[in-house]
């Protein structure tokens, strides 16, 4: 049998920050004071001064590098393997954009430079603006919020600003069932009620049903292309023209946009509105969890309504424009991530509209490449061609009594990420694979293999998944005794601070 | 391409296993009406050497700290970066990996959020901290909400010390929701005024809202706050840009401070023209089920060792959906690393010299420009590293753009939030800002006739 990439690494233990050192280390060094020193209490009513701070570090400068470093050894990147996590576009991260993030004149500029001093950040954010526009085929882009879900939720606000502007900010939001669990959370966050919609059976929304649910007091629809399935929304145009006629609003969740870049744009489809995750589509790193940048694309009714200040050319000068007197308001402090931006302007910059246009192919291929070899073997719920992403679930081996939380965890051993399991909530075990372009045809065919004798093993030694991983630094975590006895930090050991707080569990359940 | 593996051959070979003769098929679904049918408009790709010098030219049109002497805070500040930061979160395993979903292949990225959790309860003084907000304005504003949510009370009291960007953040979250937003004057000391908090408070007030240290630097005598907020059952909330400063100032926890939120830019994190930035989130145990966020929580695995996990998710969107405490998906997870390392590095002895320095600096500054002529001090309050400057001749806009011909980036121009205070600039002092550099500034400030 062939080896497989998975195997156990030197993992060694690591304690946590606060149970190492000892008394009087420091990892950091300051220069000498040179302006006149004086105790704190002359400048500052004793009473609003500190203490010492109990239990903080006390570690030199190896210690903590080793530290992170250790830890940084028990965490699965891109970097070091195929990461098909559904709906994230785990694609590679640039080298350069991380050292152009950090020039100088980008990392160590202060945002409130005056804006002659900071014309070529503002010409970044000018240009990075209509690049986005041109891809999505919308009028205007605000490049202010902090993420996907901060842009659904911006974006929101100014449909809700651009109905009131009309007399009626309405009460309702159309969600289909598909749909990420941020476009219901945002649609709360902006004061609407979301209003569940089913996919049809081919797993798009149907024209007739977004006809049966549109009313006068619908504010928009929230609809995201390619869907969670990987299906393309082909009703779309039809869909928008049901929803304008009634004068509601569209709005597209383009966290999936990847497959699109090059071939179609979400202007053309009769969209008014959408978010674009700059750390899926294009490529900044997920840093563990952030920080991403989540745009939004905007037709031009939609453009007074943009939060302030927006970027603007005034001859061969850039500016911030804070007179938009039917803005939304601010949406964050500054003009956004712009570290963020640099990123995938470099990105942008780096492939030009031939290779976005592959990015789009590739990654549509290696999705489809996955779907031929593993049907069959895994139970394909929507049976034709995907887009960015393919889904599978656990239905073939369920009677073996093996689940797609067993899958999952096998395929560590193997030495893969595992797929987004569970989600769209719609497909029941599901398991959701977003390959995208920047893996190579042996690494997809690794992964094809690994998912092969999974399959083999969930009906010879169910056993053996169940109890997988095998070679992580941990195996399966306790996750209910975490969310019932919450231990959300640590706490110095000689006190006796009772770890489960009376009271912390009353309330909703764990 | 460069990115992208699979050659065309590559890509014929498989395109022949899923069985279609060419990629256009893959994309059939998608209607002729609905299809770009031209390249899109955008500049020819580069190379990595010609990416490097488009963005170099950008980048050397700007005026960034290393290359001039700059006394701007007002929400962002320049510190002192060690070495050790960029090098660790530039590791591919911290940087390329995300939401620490598969728990048995995130052990570094959950240890690590689980000791920054840790960090900031110490330094607040609260019991419980999230992963990390987008930023502070927004984390904010996230706070007034879930005080909405615990004690359905619609008033929101905030001081007009609080920074404008933060308080413009908040009118825009709570205004659709029917939250009403009322500010409380400065006195001549530039604190909040409270007596006249004291006068408004009651039983409708949902929240109290504080920074501190103030927009204008100025110390808050938080305790006096805080217990008038208790006393009407009204959650005190206080918002920190500047958490240098919690290496000398008293964790708002020990004054009875019920939510604690800020910017954690300053933690190890660069200015970069305004993000990606790190929204500091802690409150009480209590309050935990209503806290917006992503929480790292300890546990054992089948073999009793322990590890570490999201938890407490049926707060978060990706279960509760509609009914979650907050939209908010990704975060910051990188910033809250960096300020990990950043506070590991310093540690307990590190913090309280940084927050020192810049208390010792900041003061030696406000000394030298109160006494060059033309110039007087706006506040008298006691200030961490911050601090207003009345300009009795010139603008301050015209102060700005003489500094600027000596090559120095000067204070904050105060009449863009405050018509009362047109005549006036926030200057900021930090460890990065020499000796030399402030007595420069006081000596242009003075060659302004």
């Amino acid at each position: 049998m062939k080896e497989t990439v998975g195997t156990r690494g030197l993992q060694f233990n690591e304690p946590l920050l606060f149970e190492q050192g000892s008394k009087g280390r420091i990892g950091s060094s300051l220069p000498p004071p040179d302006v006149p020193t004086r105790r704190p209490e002359r400048l500052i009513p004793k009473k609003a001064l500190r203490e010492e701070i109990e239990g903080f570090p006390e570690l030199s400068e190896p210690e903590v590098v080793r530290h992170f470093t250790r830890l940084s050894q028990w965490n699965y990147g891109i970097d070091v393997g195929f990461y098909p996590l559904g709906s994230c576009t785990m694609k590679y991260n640039p080298r350069v954009n991380e050292d152009m993030a950090r020039l100088p004149g980008f990392a160590r500029l202060h945002p409130y430079t005056p804006e002659a001093l900071a014309q070529g950040a503002l010409q970044l954010m000018w240009e990075l603006e209509r690049y986005l526009a041109e891809i999505s085929g919308m009028d205007r882009v605000t490049l202010q919020p902090a993420a996907g879900a901060h842009g659904e939720l911006t974006a929101l606000m100014m449909i809700r600003a651009y109905l009131e502007s009309r007399g009626n900010p309405r009460r309702k939001v159309l969600v289909p069932d598909s749909a990420h669990g941020t476009n219901p959370a945002s649609s709360t966050l902006c004061g609407y009620s979301g209003v569940s919609l089913k996919s049809g059976p081919r797993g798009i929304v149907e024209p007739s049903t977004v006809a049966s649910a549109m009313d006068e007091e619908v504010a928009a629809i929230m609809i995201t292309n390619p869907n969670t399935l990987g299906l393309f929304e082909e009703h779309l145009l039809e869909i928008a023209e049901i929803v304008h006629e009634k004068g509601g609003q569209v709005y597209c969740d383009g966290a999936n946009l990847n497959a699109l870049l090059g071939i179609a744009r979400p202007g053309d489809m009769g969209i008014d509105a959408i978010q674009f995750n700059l750390h899926k589509t294009f490529s900044t790193p997920h840093g563990g969890g952030g920080p991403g940048a989540g745009p939004v694309g905007i037709k031009a009714h939609l453009a007074p309504f943009r939060p302030v200040p927006t970027v603007e050319r005034k001859g061969d000068r850039f500016c911030l424009n804070d007179d938009l007197p039917q803005s939304v308001g601010k949406v964050r402090s500054f003009y956004g991530n712009f570290g963020t931006m640099v990123r995938a302007y470099a990105y942008i910059r780096a492939l030009g509209p031939s290779g976005l246009r592959k990015v789009a192919e590739r990654a549509v291929i290696n999705a489809n490449y996955l779907m031929s070899h593993l049907k069959g073997i895994y139970h394909l719920p929507y049976d034709r061609f995907c887009k960015h992403e393919v889904i599978f679930t656990d239905a073939y081996q369920q009677p073996h009594g093996v689940s797609t939380m067993d899958i999952a965890k096998r395929l560590i051993d193997y030495g893969f990420h595992s797929p987004t399991i569970y989600f769209p909530l719609i497909v029941k075990g599901a398991l959701m694979m977003e390959p995208t372009e920047t893996e190579s045809k042996e690494t997809l065919d690794q992964f094809i293999e690994a998912m092969k004798r999974i399959a083999k093993e969930a009906e010879e030694d169910p056993e053996l998944l169940h109890k997988a991983p095998h070679h992580s630094k941990v195996t399966r975590l306790d996750e209910v005794r975490a969310a019932r006895q919450p231990n959300l930090r640590w706490r110095p050991q000689s006190k006796e601070v009772p770890e489960v707080p009376p009271g912390a569990l009353k309330g909703e359940g764990g | 391409m460069h990115y992208i593996p699979n050659t065309d051959a590559d890509c014929e070979r498989m395109l022949q296993a899923i069985g279609v003769p060419s990629v256009e098929d893959l994309f059939a679904d998608i209607p002729r009406k609905m299809r770009l049918r031209r390249a899109l408009d955008l500049p020819p790709p580069m190379s990595e050497a010609e990416l490097t010098r488009h963005l170099r030219s950008l980048a050397d049109k700007n005026a960034d700290v290393d290359r001039y002497p700059c006394f701007l805070g007002a929400g962002a500040y320049n510190h002192f970066i060690p070495a050790a930061i960029s090098h660790l979160i530039s590791r591919g395993e911290f940087l390329t990996s995300y939401t620490p979903y598969q728990p048995e292949v995130a052990q570094g990225t959950l240890q690590a959020i689980y000791e920054y959790q840790t960090l900031i309860c110490q330094l607040t003084g609260m019991e419980v901290a999230n992963a990390s907000m987008y930023e502070g304005a927004s984390s904010l504003a996230e706070a007034v909400l879930m005080a909405h949510r615990l004690n359905g009370r619609s008033q929101v009291l905030i001081s007009r010390a609080v920074h404008p960007e933060y308080r413009q953040v908040v009118k825009t979250y709570t205004g659709r929701l029917g939250l009403q937003l009322h500010e409380l004057p400065f006195t001549d000391k530039g604190a909040t005024d409270l007596r006249k908090a004291k006068a408004f408070l009651s039983q409708e007030t949902c929240c109290l809202v504080l920074q501190n240290p103030n927009f204008f630097g100025t110390v808050e005598m938080l305790e006096d706050f805080a217990e008038a907020a208790k006393a009407k059952g009204t959650f005190f909330i206080v918002a920190i840009t500047e958490p240098i400063s919690l290496g000398l100032l008293k964790p708002p926890g020990e004054v009875g401070a019920d939510i604690v939120v800020g910017e954690g830019q300053a933690f190890g994190n660069h200015v970069s023209f305004g993000g990606p930035y790190l929204g500091l989130f802690a409150t009480k145990e209590a309050y935990v089920r209503s806290m917006p966020g992503r929480l790292s929580g300890q546990t054992v695995d089948r073999d009793g060792k322990v590890g570490y996990v999201l938890t407490l998710s049926t707060r978060e969107q990706h279960i509760r959906r509609e009914k979650a405490t907050s939209n908010i998906c990704t975060n910051e997870g990188l910033l809250a690393l960096a300020a990990t390392i950043f506070l590991s590095l310093l540690g307990k002895q590190g913090l309280r010299e940084l927050a020192l320095q810049n208390l010792w600096k900041a003061d030696f500054a406000r000394e030298a420009i109160a006494g060059v002529k033309g110039y007087a001090l706006r506040f008298r309050g006691p200030i961490f590293n911050e601090f207003v400057v009345q300009v009795e001749k010139r603008t301050p806009s015209e102060v700005n753009k003489a500094l600027l011909k000596q090559g120095i980036i000067g204070g904050f121009e105060l009449g863009r939030f405050y018509p009362e205070l047109a005549d006036c600039l926030l200057f900021t002092v930090t460890e990065q800002n020499s000796r030399g550099e402030i007595e420069a500034l006081a000596e242009a400030l003075g060659e302004i006739r």
